[in-house]
């Protein structure tokens, strides 16, 4: 009863995620390629997309502050740090880059700064509302699996 | 990857692209996936092994020559004995651009043969033109799918080019598809009735995406 309440609400919170365009397909996708021999790969994923996303994050941030503005170099950074977020699902994430970019590609340094907030934002909130998601499938357990197994 | 009784199995001389050949091995396909970002080489890697292949992640060009036995330095010394099935690579990387290893791979005698997908996030109709007519196999966009995988793994299994030019040319309508502005038509992807010849020379490929560009 009690893990099929808490299936339930994993589910609602992804379906949610998914309405409010937090997530895309692309989780779904990773989600299907977990099994019972893998059951974490995608927190494994968007763990490894989080540290190494802090990396980029501050690269960007070191590239905006230090001195004239290297576009090329920001633009770089940003696609890397798109590309990742492509790869795990962050539809939120991922489109805050491409305004980022374009604003790289227009050589337009405030509108860089500004959207840069918005990364950094939609980036933080991701992060928080995964780590919920994730605590919660780990109770839930990985379906087909009752209460008490040993694996 | 690599179990300890694969290791030196040939010389550099011998052909690399056959497909069937191996009895030491099982019948599973080996990919070389080459991608500079951490992330993506992982569920490249899942997405292969769900497959059923063999899987070697490296993440430069440079790691990708090495391995294969290409890097100029000690080359059979240092080569490999896992023998590899399917290159695919990132495009856009630090150094060494997939397009360039793409290059230097079918410069190559001893490695020409093994078929190389190039994978981007960006679809520019030029790279992708670019690297068709290099030989690559295919392109395809990023995120990776487990269709894509599947498709291609059944096109390296048959073993020939035979399918190779139709896909390259369906994949090239689907991407066509994407790029013009309207919404992706479905029907576009897997069109069985399609007039298009399959075939792989490059005179034949240039006349294909010249429909192509007709059509749009």
């Amino acid at each position: 009863m009690d893990r099929n309440h808490l299936k339930r609400q994993v589910d609602f919170m992804k379906r949610s995620f998914l309405d409010q365009g937090y997530l895309d397909e692309q989780f779904i996708q990773l989600e299907e390629l977990q099994d019972d021999d893998n059951p974490n790969f995608v927190e494994e994923i968007v763990t490894l997309f989080f540290n190494d996303s802090a990396r980029l994050l501050q690269n960007i941030e070191q590239a905006l502050v230090s001195g004239p503005i290297d576009f090329a170099k920001l633009d770089n950074y940003m696609h890397q740090f798109k590309g990742s977020s492509s790869s795990i699902g962050a539809k939120r994430v991922k489109d805050e880059c491409t305004r980022f970019k374009e604003y790289c590609t227009a050589g337009n340094a405030e509108g860089c700064f500004r959207t840069f907030v918005q990364v950094k934002q939609e980036h933080a909130t991701l992060r928080t509302k995964l780590e919920t998601y994730f605590q919660l499938a780990r109770q839930a357990g990985p379906p087909g699996t009752s209460r008490g197994q040993v694996r | 990857m690599a179990t300890a009784g694969e290791v030196f199995r040939r010389s550099l001389t011998e052909t690399v692209g056959q497909v069937c050949d191996d009895s030491s091995s099982s019948s599973e396909l080996h990919v070389l996936a080459v991608d500079d970002s951490l992330v993506d080489r992982k569920v490249i890697e899942r997405l292969l092994k769900i497959s059923s292949c063999k899987v070697t992640a490296v993440e430069s060009g440079t790691r990708a020559l090495q391995y294969l036995g290409l890097d100029g330095e000690r080359a059979s010394v240092g080569f490999n004995g896992l023998k590899v099935n399917l290159i695919m690579t990132d495009y856009s990387m630090p150094g060494m651009t997939g397009y360039e290893l793409l290059k230097k791979i079918k410069e190559s005698s001893v490695l020409r043969e093994i078929p190389v997908v190039v994978m981007s996030s960006e679809n520019i109709l030029t790279r992708i033109d670019r690297c068709l007519e290099e030989g690559a196999e295919e392109f395809l966009l990023k995120p990776v799918k487990l269709d894509d995988v599947k498709r291609l793994k059944d096109f390296i299994m048959k073993g020939d080019g035979k399918d190779g030019g139709e896909t390259r040319i369906l994949k090239r309508k689907q991407l066509d598809g994407y790029a013009s502005l309207s919404s992706p038509s479905p029907s576009v992807a897997c069109d069985p009735s399609s007039p298009l010849m399959p075939s792989s020379s490059p005179s034949a490929r240039s006349s294909k995406r010249a429909k192509l560009r007709n059509k749009d």
